[in-house]
C-alpha cells in the first residue's frame, strides 16, 4: 500500500466515523444515561476501593461484574464456536448467514467483558503478570481461563477480519485472513470447550462453600454443555432483533432463510438441553442430596431447573416440531433466564449458603453491569451499520472466490502424500 | 475418511506424550508433604484469651489494635486489618478459647488458585503472600476452605491480608510474632512433624483433658497449623466436613484434561471436516453427472 491508500483508508474511516441514523432513540438515551452513571461510579471505584459500590465482602469476593459479566457473559458468547463449528467444520451452509454477526457478537462479548473484569481487578495494573514475566501459576484454572481468553479473542478476530477489510476493500488482506479461517476455527472450538468449562472449574475448589445442590465435581462439565445452548438462544434472539432493527440492510438470502435458521436453531438447543437436563439429573442422583430437596433451597434448585431448564427445553421441542417461532422465541428467553440463574446461584445466592447473608448486589453494581452490556451492543451495532455483517459482500468478493481455492490444493499434494507413501 | 490410520496414530503419541508432560503441569508439588514443614501447635486448653497475640501481630505488621475481644456468643472473624482472632465458646466442658487464622496448608488451595504465584507455599512451610505478583482477583478467597485471605475492600491499593507465620523472621532464626509473646505456652512453633509428636504426647499423658484428635493433622491434606482442644472441634466453631483430600486435588482431573483435549479436539475436527468436504464433493459431482 502506498501512502496515497494509506490517506484514502484514513479518510474513509474518519468518515465513517461519524454517527449514522437517528441519534434521540429511546434506547440511546436510556444507555447513554446509565454509561455516564457508570463512568461516575468507576471514578469512585478507581478512588475509593471497591468496597465503595460494590456489595463484594470477605465471604462473597467476587461482585456482579465477574459474576454476571464474565462468568454468565461469557457463556451466551458460547454460540459462536457453535454457529462456526456447524458452519466451517459440519459444512451446515444454512447458518452461514448468521455467521458473522455471531462471531461479531462474541468477540464484543469477550472485549467488554474482560474489560469487566479489570473492573473487577483489585490492582489491576498487574494485569500483565500471568501474561508475561515470570508469574505464571499454571496450576490455577483462572491462569488457564484468562490465557484462554487472550487466545480465543485472537482466534475471533481473525475469524471476523475478513468482514472489516471488505468494508475498507482490502483484498489482499482478505485472501489472507480468510485462508486462515478454518485453521482459526478449529483452534477457537478447542479453546472455547476448555475456558467454557474452566468458569465452571473455578469454583471445584469452593465445594465447602457452594450449597451441594449446587455443587458437584461435574461442573466444568455441565458448564460446558449449557454453554451451546445458552449461545445458540442467544443467536435467536439476536436473530429476532436484528432482523427488525437491521431489517433495511439484511440481505435477502437472510431475510428468506431467517424462519429456517431459528428454527434449526431450536432443534439444537432442544437436545443440547436435554443431554443437560439428563446430565443434571445424573448429577443429582449421584450425589445423593435427596434431603435439600425439601427446604428453601430446593425449591429454588427446582425453580431453576424444571422452571427454566426442562421447560423451555420442552417449549424448543414443540416449538420445532410446529414451526412456531413465537414459542421457540419464548423458550430461548426462559434458557437465558435459567443460564443466568444458574451461573448467579452457583457464584452469588448458593455461595457461602450457610451464612445468614444472601448476596444481592447494590444498584451501582447494577448499573456499571449494564452499562457494559450497552457499550457492546452500541458498538455492534455501529459495525452492523458500516461492514457487510448482515448485507452482502462487496461485488469484487465474487471475484474473489473465483480464484482458486486454496483448499483444493492443500488437497491435492495430501493425495500426492498418499502416494508417496505407498 | 480424511484422516488414515498412522496419522490417527501419530496424533494418539503426540496426545500421550502431552498428557505426561501434563503430570508436571496442575499439581503444586506433590511431594512437598514429605519435607519438614515448620508450623504452629495451638492448645486451645492452655489459651486464657488475652489476645497477646492478636496485639503482638497487628504490631508486628502495622494493622491497627485488635477491636473486640472473646465472648461466648460473639464470632470474631478474621478480616483486612486483623489477622488473627481469639474467640471464646460455651462447650460441654465449660468456655473454652479458640484461635483462628491461615492454617498455611501443606498443598494450600489460595496457592493453587494463584495465577500470578502471588501467593505462594515456601519452601520452609509458610504460606505468604506477596504484593508485587498479586493482581487482586480474588480467586484465593474463592478456594480457601478456611476464608481466610482478606482483602481491603477500602482501599484504591488493596492487598490481601493474610498470616505469613512471619516468613521473614523464620527466616533469621526467630519465631512468629504470636508464638513469642504468648506467656501461656499454648503456641508451640516448630517444624510440623515434631509438633505433631508433641502433640500426641499431651494426648496420651492427659488422655482424660484432651479431645483426642489433632485438627490439621489430616484435615484438607494436613495444616501446618495444628490445633488441640478439650472438646470436639465442632463445639468450637469449626468446619468438620472439610474433608481430608488436599483441595487443588478437586482441580486436577480438569487440568489433566487440557492437553488431552488441545490435542485431540482439533485432530478429531479436522478429520469431521475432511470426511463432510469429501461426501459434499461427491455429491456435487453425482448431480454433476
Ligand atoms: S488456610 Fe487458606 S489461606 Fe491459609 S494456606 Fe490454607 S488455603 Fe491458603
Ligand atoms: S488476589 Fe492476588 S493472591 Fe489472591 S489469587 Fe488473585 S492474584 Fe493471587
Amino acid at each position: 500500500m502506498n501512502s496515497e491508500q494509506h490517506t484514502g483508508v484514513l479518510k474513509f474511516i474518519i468518515h465513517e466515523l461519524k454517527p449514522k441514523g437517528k441519534i434521540l432513540t429511546p434506547f440511546n438515551v436510556i444507555s447513554g444515561i446509565t454509561i455516564l452513571a457508570a463512568i461516575v461510579i468507576l471514578v469512585i471505584r478507581f478512588t475509593n476501593g471497591l468496597g465503595s459500590v460494590i456489595h463484594a465482602s470477605q465471604d462473597a469476593p467476587w461482585g456482579l461484574w465477574i459474576n454476571f459479566n464474565v462468568i454468565t457473559g461469557v457463556a451466551f458468547a458460547g454460540g459462536a464456536y457453535v454457529v462456526t463449528f456447524m458452519v466451517y467444520i459440519l459444512g451446515l451452509e444454512k447458518y452461514r448467514p448468521i455467521v458473522r454477526a455471531t462471531v461479531l457478537y462474541a468477540l464484543l462479548a469477550y472485549m467488554f467483558y474482560a474489560g469487566a473484569l479489570l473492573l473487577d481487578l483489585g490492582r489491576p495494573w498487574k494485569v500483565i503478570n500471568p501474561i508475561i514475566g515470570n508469574s505464571f501459576g499454571i496450576s490455577s484454572v483462572l491462569f488457564l481461563v484468562a490465557w484462554h481468553f487472550i487466545l480465543y479473542m485472537g482466534s475471533l478476530f481473525i475469524e471476523f477480519y475478513p468482514t472489516v477489510t471488505e468494508w475498507i476493500g482490502l483484498k489482499r488482506q482478505r485472501k489472507f485472513f480468510v485462508s486462515l479461517t478454518l485453521g482459526v476455527v478449529i483452534f477457537g472450538i478447542a479453546l472455547s470447550t476448555l475456558h467454557q468449562s474452566g468458569l465452571g472449574a473455578l469454583f471445584l475448589m469452593a465445594k465447602p462453600k457452594i450449597h451441594p445442590l449446587w455443587y458437584s465435581e461435574f461442573i466444568p462439565i455441565l458448564f460446558f454443555i449449557s454453554s451451546i445452548f445458552a449461545g445458540l438462544s442467544l443467536v435467536i434472539i439476536l436473530e429476532t432483533i436484528d432482523q427488525r432493527v437491521f431489517k433495511k440492510s439484511m440481505s435477502f438470502v437472510h431475510k428468506d432463510s431467517h424462519k429456517n435458521i431459528v428454527l434449526s436453531l431450536a432443534k439444537t438447543c432442544a437436545v443440547a438441553i436435554f443431554v443437560y437436563f439428563s446430565m443434571i439429573v445424573l448429577v443429582f442422583l449421584h450425589g445423593k442430596n435427596y434431603a435439600y430437596l425439601n427446604s428453601p433451597w430446593g425449591y429454588w434448585y427446582l425453580v431453576e431447573i424444571i422452571g427454566f431448564v426442562l421447560i423451555p427445553g420442552v417449549l424448543f421441542m414443540y416449538g420445532y416440531r410446529h414451526l412456531n417461532l413465537l414459542l421457540v422465541r419464548i423458550a430461548a428467553v426462559m434458557a437465558i433466564l435459567g443460564i443466568i440463574l444458574n451461573r448467579l446461584n452457583i457464584s452469588t445466592f448458593a455461595f457461602n449458603w450457610y451464612g445468614n447473608t444472601i448476596h444481592f448486589p447494590t444498584w451501582m453494581e447494577i448499573v456499571v453491569s449494564l452499562a457494559v452490556i450497552f457499550s457492546q451492543i452500541l458498538v455492534f451495532r455501529w459495525i452492523v451499520r458500516r461492514m457487510p455483517v448482515y448485507t452482502e459482500s462487496p461485488t469484487w468478493v465474487k471475484y474473489e472466490k473465483q480464484i482458486k481455492p486454496i483448499k483444493m490444493k492443500t488437497k491435492k499434494r495430501r493425495e500426492q502424500w498418499k502416494v508417496l507413501a505407498e | 475418511m480424511g484422516i488414515d490410520r498412522r496419522n490417527f496414530l501419530k496424533v494418539l503419541g503426540i496426545a500421550g506424550v502431552t498428557l505426561s508432560a501434563g503430570k508436571s503441569f496442575g499439581t503444586t508439588k506433590e511431594k512437598k508433604s514429605d519435607v519438614e514443614f515448620d508450623g504452629i501447635l495451638y492448645d486451645s486448653t492452655l489459651c486464657v484469651g488475652c489476645m497477646s497475640c492478636e496485639y503482638a501481630c497487628a504490631e508486628q505488621y502495622g494493622l491497627p489494635d485488635p477491636t473486640g475481644e472473646p465472648a461466648p456468643g460473639v464470632v470474631r472473624k478474621t478480616n483486612d486489618t486483623n489477622r488473627i482472632v481469639v474467640n471464646c465458646y460455651n462447650t460441654s466442658k465449660g468456655e473454652q478459647f479458640i484461635r483462628g487464622a491461615c492454617n498455611h496448608c501443606n498443598d494450600p488451595a489460595c496457592a493453587s488458585a494463584c495465577l500470578t504465584k502471588a501467593m505462594l507455599k515456601t519452601d520452609e512451610g509458610p504460606v505468604i503472600w506477596r504484593e508485587d505478583k498479586c493482581m487482586g482477583c480474588r480467586s484465593c478467597m474463592i478456594s480457601c476452605p478456611f476464608d481466610m485471605p482478606k482483602f481491603e475492600y477500602n482501599s484504591p491499593n488493596p492487598k490481601i491480608q493474610k498470616c505469613r507465620m512471619c516468613y521473614e523472621l523464620i527466616q533469621e532464626g526467630g519465631m512468629p510474632a504470636c508464638v513469642e509473646i504468648c506467656g501461656e505456652g499454648a503456641l508451640t512453633f516448630g517444624k510440623r512433624r515434631d509438633l505433631i509428636e508433641i502433640a500426641r504426647t499431651r494426648i496420651y499423658e492427659e488422655p482424660e483433658k484432651y479431645n483426642h484428635h489433632i485438627y490439621g493433622e489430616h484435615e484438607v491434606g494436613g495444616t501446618g497449623v495444628l490445633y488441640l482442644a478439650s472438646v470436639p472441634f465442632k463445639e468450637l466453631g469449626f468446619r468438620n466436613d472439610l474433608g481430608t483430600t488436599s483441595y487443588p486435588n478437586f482441580n486436577k482431573t480438569f487440568l489433566y484434561s487440557v492437553p488431552a483435549v488441545l490435542i485431540l479436539w482439533p485432530a478429531f475436527l479436522l478429520g469431521l471436516n475432511n470426511s463432510v468436504d469429501e461426501r459434499k464433493n461427491k455429491i456435487s459431482k453425482e448431480k454433476m453427472n
